[in-house]
């Protein structure tokens, strides 16, 4: 009985490693922590009332970005490990295999888990805020979101101790991600984080291009909207088309591993290659999911910063449009090397290349901004700047690497790792840090600090640079992506080194912005926004307090401009004030735990189905089904009224006047 | 402190970081192989390489130059005097032309793109006098298995090609799929299982090259590199009559044994089994099964037959070779 105990124990727990003891003991400590502090300071029902249960958007997307900084460390330091690995190539710091799940996780979690919620976090803080609604358009269903992705996203972490990490690329494709090759848990912890989290993307695809058809201001027609909703909009409408097939993919690839299938298996008529062809169609997509919202905020930050109107609005509106239609047509680029045939290869190069057009024109219009503007340079600016000439290397790498002929030489080597990383960091990262730095006050009503906000500035770019350059070099050298070790007779170690550093220099740069957060809590008091507008802001958010009260708006605006925020400051400046309608008792929806307790049996389901326990995974689904048919049946009373009075008395309380 | 050490110490860090990156990765390290071509094919793409890089660059420099111009001009500072006009956000003559710099230069990229890449389409076989040399190409977990079935030996991890002489890779798995790669030859192309792509590449100088697998394919993917030796006609042909001489034969038994998941060091075979690299291409060929690989023309194997047509044959004979996870 015991040795089967402990047969049990040491397949289920990771083991043999010393560095995941070590974090085996870290995370215990860290829990034993957050339980010891939550009960001593009695906080267990505040956590409860206020942020598990809540579905007030601007907490949900402080919880998105929350953990998403949580996850951008964990997927930061699996960065580390690599590049410490591949700057010594011949000293074994990490046994290829957990160098395979290290790079698997990363990838993975970056894109998925810290990338995609941070940019729902943004979306929560800032879209009902800028189209002038009081919440989402289904509160309900975006706290529901929250809890799935956030379930999905430790049911993935949990395979870092129980089980094993997936090791088979963050696309995991398949033969090697089938059982034949995969055979342990580590791909259905893949699946199932996904799976899971995916679900609550699609819902938030949806949940956003509904606020935003009908939630919208009155006044605020589809051309006076923020060009960030434009971008938040056009990335929704790329979600619910690829998420589906994401969902379907990952489906197909369980019923393969779970129940027997040959979907993509090697023998029985698998076909891996259809695999390959479904996850590209949801993953090319995806990377214009979460760029476009960067291009928003790129928008809105490089107007208010420069003080000026943002320059060429419709040409940013129709290319972003453009871009999230060609985004479906590019997917075969992934795979040039496939042997497709020249006819198919010239088409998708063609089709990748395309989008190069509205993607130059965008920048065109930034520059055209900045001209005959006043630009000053606060944190979420210098990120706006440093993000073009980034991008101009990743746009150029780009077309280089969609022209299919010369792919064959830039497929799966470092060159690409560096264009990619380019796009995704100089792209992605530094437009949604800008947003957070730009949003801060509208969340938690003071700005940070500056000066750490510019040596972590100037830490994170130097070092992307010395970190990723050297990677395009690396890969016209022949070093292909992946590779946990080479021999000193490729000559690639010292710029792998040089690489390494410029990761570190990076991940110096992480630890100024939690020094920047915690110096901006410590000096709360000195950096309070007072005034709702810090940084003289065109938009409706602007308008109203830092941080914005639970209803968010006491009256809804009437929206006669397209920057309609900045358009009245003139007017108030002029003198001319409009006539504010009376403050009516304000509809609001109510607390759920469902959302919460739902994803739970989310994810008990999807941890029995990773390991294929039936007394896991039967009760989960029956808690999932039990969630809905309550929800469904009988929770009539969803919402309530804040009474007027009491909407006059907050208002007079923040705003020091009504 | 004041503004002006701030923007000198940001300009010397700028300048230190660009010398930096400028000094490693032309000073110190390896070999730009892809910029050091040995056959007409790589050449090609590293011409195609620098023509696509130079138009694109056309147009990013400028905006870079631009971009730094404009930044330091309208910046906010007290002693700045330039032109300040909030509102003006919109010039037809302005976005007309933002337009159409990117439209024309993108168009004549994709001209030449399409052009290439019906000229380099890697089963299109290359122009020459000579006959070419065929080698069938097998990535195993995790080593690289090349035979050559005109000369009847096999070799593994290491290949060996006679100067000046078109190559026809015929290239398979019977692992997951993998990417064969010598970049100073040409670009890549995927080994996959129950397929016969094909590659057609030349080398025209001598000397050894760099091979490397390039699609991640498990555990020790990274150790899945060759050495391709170019040597003249004669002494490919002293080296073919050599493995015939002394190495040892590769048979079914020996195969099945190679495939099997490890890593291997180069060796050698004198002789190999009559059609085994058909028999690894048919293993995994489902009778009725659409070609997967329509799109690729001539996708099957030179031995003639239509893969499906062979299955009885496939199934005869591997069945024992079956290595699949459910039986």
């Amino acid at each position: 009985m015991l040795d089967k105990i402990k047969e049990f124990a040491s397949t289920f727990f990771v083991t043999g490693d010393p560095m995941i003891y070590g974090a085996d003991v870290s995370i215990a400590l860290a829990t034993i922590g957050i339980v010891f502090v939550l009960t001593y300071f009695k906080k267990w029902g505040w956590l409860w009332k206020n942020w598990l249960t809540t579905v007030d958007h601007k907490k949900v997307g402080i919880m998105y970005i929350l953990a998403a900084i949580l996850m951008l460390f964990r997927g930061g330091v699996d960065a580390l490990l690599m590049r410490v690995q591949l700057a010594t190539p011949d000293v074994t710091l990490l046994h290829p295999e957990h160098y395979n799940q290290i790079f698997t996780t990363h990838g993975t979690i970056m894109i998925l888990f810290m990338a995609m919620p941070l940019m729902f976090g943004l979306f929560n803080i800032a879209v009902p805020l800028q189209i002038g609604a009081r919440d989402v358009a289904f509160p309900f269903l975006n706290a529901l979101s929250f809890w799935l992705f956030f379930m999905g996203a430790m049911l993935f972490n949990l395979s870092f101790v129980i089980g094993g990490s997936p090791d088979a690329g963050w696309l995991s494709y398949p033969p090697l991600s089938e059982l034949q090759f995969s055979p342990g848990v580590g791909q259905n912890f893949y699946i199932w984080g996904i799976q899971i989290s995916g679900i609550g993307s699609l819902a938030t695809g949806i949940n956003f291009i509904v606020t935003i058809i009908k939630m919208r201001a009155p006044g605020m027609t589809w051309m006076k909207m923020p060009v960030f909703t434009w971008s938040v909009f056009s990335s929704c409408v790329i979600i619910i088309f690829a998420f589906p097939i994401l969902t379907v993919t990952l489906a197909l690839l369980f019923l393969d591993r779970f129940g027997g299938g040959h979907f993509f298996t090697l023998d029985f008529g698998g076909n891996p290659m259809m695999y390959i062809n479904l996850i590209w169609m949801w993953g090319h997509p995806e990377v214009y999911i979460v760029v476009l919202p960067a291009f928003g905020i790129y928008s809105e930050v490089i107007s208010v910063f420069s003080k000026k109107k943002l320059f060429g609005y419709k040409s940013m509106v129709y290319a972003m449009f453009i871009i999230a239609i060609l985004s479906f047509f590019t997917w075969a680029h992934h795979f040039f090397t496939m042997g497709s045939g020249a006819d198919v290869n010239a088409f998708f190069a063609i089709s990748t290349m395309v989008i190069a057009i509205p993607t130059g024109v965008k920048v065109f219009n930034w520059l055209f901004t900045m001209y005959r503007g006043k630009i000053t340079f606060k944190t979420p600016m210098m990120w706006s700047i440093a993000f073009i000439p980034n991008f101009l290397i990743a746009g150029l790498t780009g077309v280089m690497l969609s022209v299919a002929p010369a792919d064959f030489q830039f497929h799966n080597s470092y060159f690409l790792i560096a264009h990619f990383h380019s796009a995704l960091i100089g792209g992605v990262v530094f437009g949604y840090l800008a947003g957070l730095y730009y949003w801060w006050p509208k969340m938690f009503g003071f700005t940070l600090p500056e000066t750490p906000g510019k040596w972590a500035f100037w830490f994170w770019n130097i070092g992307f640079y010395v970190c990723f350059i050297p990677q395009y070099s690396l890969g016209l050298m022949g070093m292909t992506r992946r590779l946990s070790t080479y021999g000193w007779d490729t000559g690639w170690q010292p710029l792998n080194l040089v690489s390494t550093v410029g990761a570190f220099l990076m991940g110096i740069g992480f630890l100024f912005q939690v020094l920047q957060i915690l110096l901006g809590i410590k000096n709360y008091r000195k950096l309070k926004d007072t005034t709702g507008d810090p940084w003289g802001g065109h938009t409706l958010e602007w308008s109203i307090p830092s941080p914005a009260p639970e209803y968010n708006f006491a009256t809804i605006p009437q929206v006669e401009e397209r920057d309609d925020w900045w358009a009245e400051k003139d007017k108030r400046a002029k003198g001319i004030f409009r006539k504010q309608p009376p403050i009516e008792a304000i509809h609001m929806p109510k607390n759920s735990a469902i959302p919460f307790i739902m994803s739970v049996f989310f994810f008990i389901a999807g941890f029995g189905f990773v390991f294929g326990w039936s007394f896991f995974y039967i009760p989960g689904l029956i808690g999932v089904a039990i969630c809905m048919i309550c929800r469904s049946f009988f929770s009539y009373d969803g919402d309530y009224y804040i009474p007027a009075d009491e909407v006059k008395r907050t208002e007079a309380a923040i705003r020091g006047s009504v | 402190m004041n503004k002006k050490p701030k923007a000198i110490i940001a300009l010397v860090l700028t300048v230190l970081t660009v010398a930096l990156l400028i000094w490693t990765c032309f000073y110190a390290g390896g070999k730009y192989v892809v910029f050091d071509p040995k056959g007409p094919v790589g050449q090609a793409q590293k011409e195609l390489i620098i023509l696509t890089t130079a138009l694109s660059a056309l147009i990013i420099v400028p905006v870079m130059i631009l971009t730094f111009f404009i930044i330091w001009r309208y910046r906010d500072t007290p002693t700045n005097k330039v032109k300040y006009q909030p509102h003006w956000d919109d010039s037809k003559k302005l976005e007309t032309t933002w337009w159409a710099i990117p439209i024309i230069v993108i168009c004549i990229i994709a001209v030449i793109t399409a052009r290439y890449t019906y000229l380099l389409e890697p089963s299109k076989p290359l122009a020459s006098t000579q006959k070419p040399v065929t080698i069938q190409v097998t990535s195993l977990d995790w080593k690289w298995l090349f035979m050559y079935p005109e000369e009847g030996i096999a070799t593994v991890n290491q290949v060996h090609i006679p100067k000046g002489v078109p190559v026809r890779f015929e290239l398979t798995a019977d692992a997951p799929m993998n990417s064969f790669w010598i970049p100073q030859l040409g670009g890549q192309i995927y080994t996959m299982s129950g397929m016969a792509m094909k590659l057609h590449l030349q080398a025209d100088h001598e000397g050894t090259y760099f091979g490397s697998g390039a699609n991640f394919s498990g555990e020790h993917f990274g150790q899945m590199r060759f050495d391709v030796e170019v040597q003249s006609d004669e002494e490919y042909k002293n080296w073919v009559a050599d493995i015939k001489k002394q190495s040892k034969p590769l048979t079914k038994d020996g195969y099945l044994a190679l495939a099997k998941p490890g890593l291997s060091q180069p060796d050698e075979y004198s002789s190999i089994p009559d059609g085994l690299f058909k028999d690894i291409v048919n293993k995994y060929v489902v009778e009725g099964a659409s070609n997967p690989h329509a799109g690729h023309g001539e996708a099957t194997s030179t031995e003639g037959s239509s893969q499906s047509g062979t299955e009885d044959h496939a199934a005869m004979d591997m069945s024992h070779m079956n290595m699949s996870g459910h039986n």
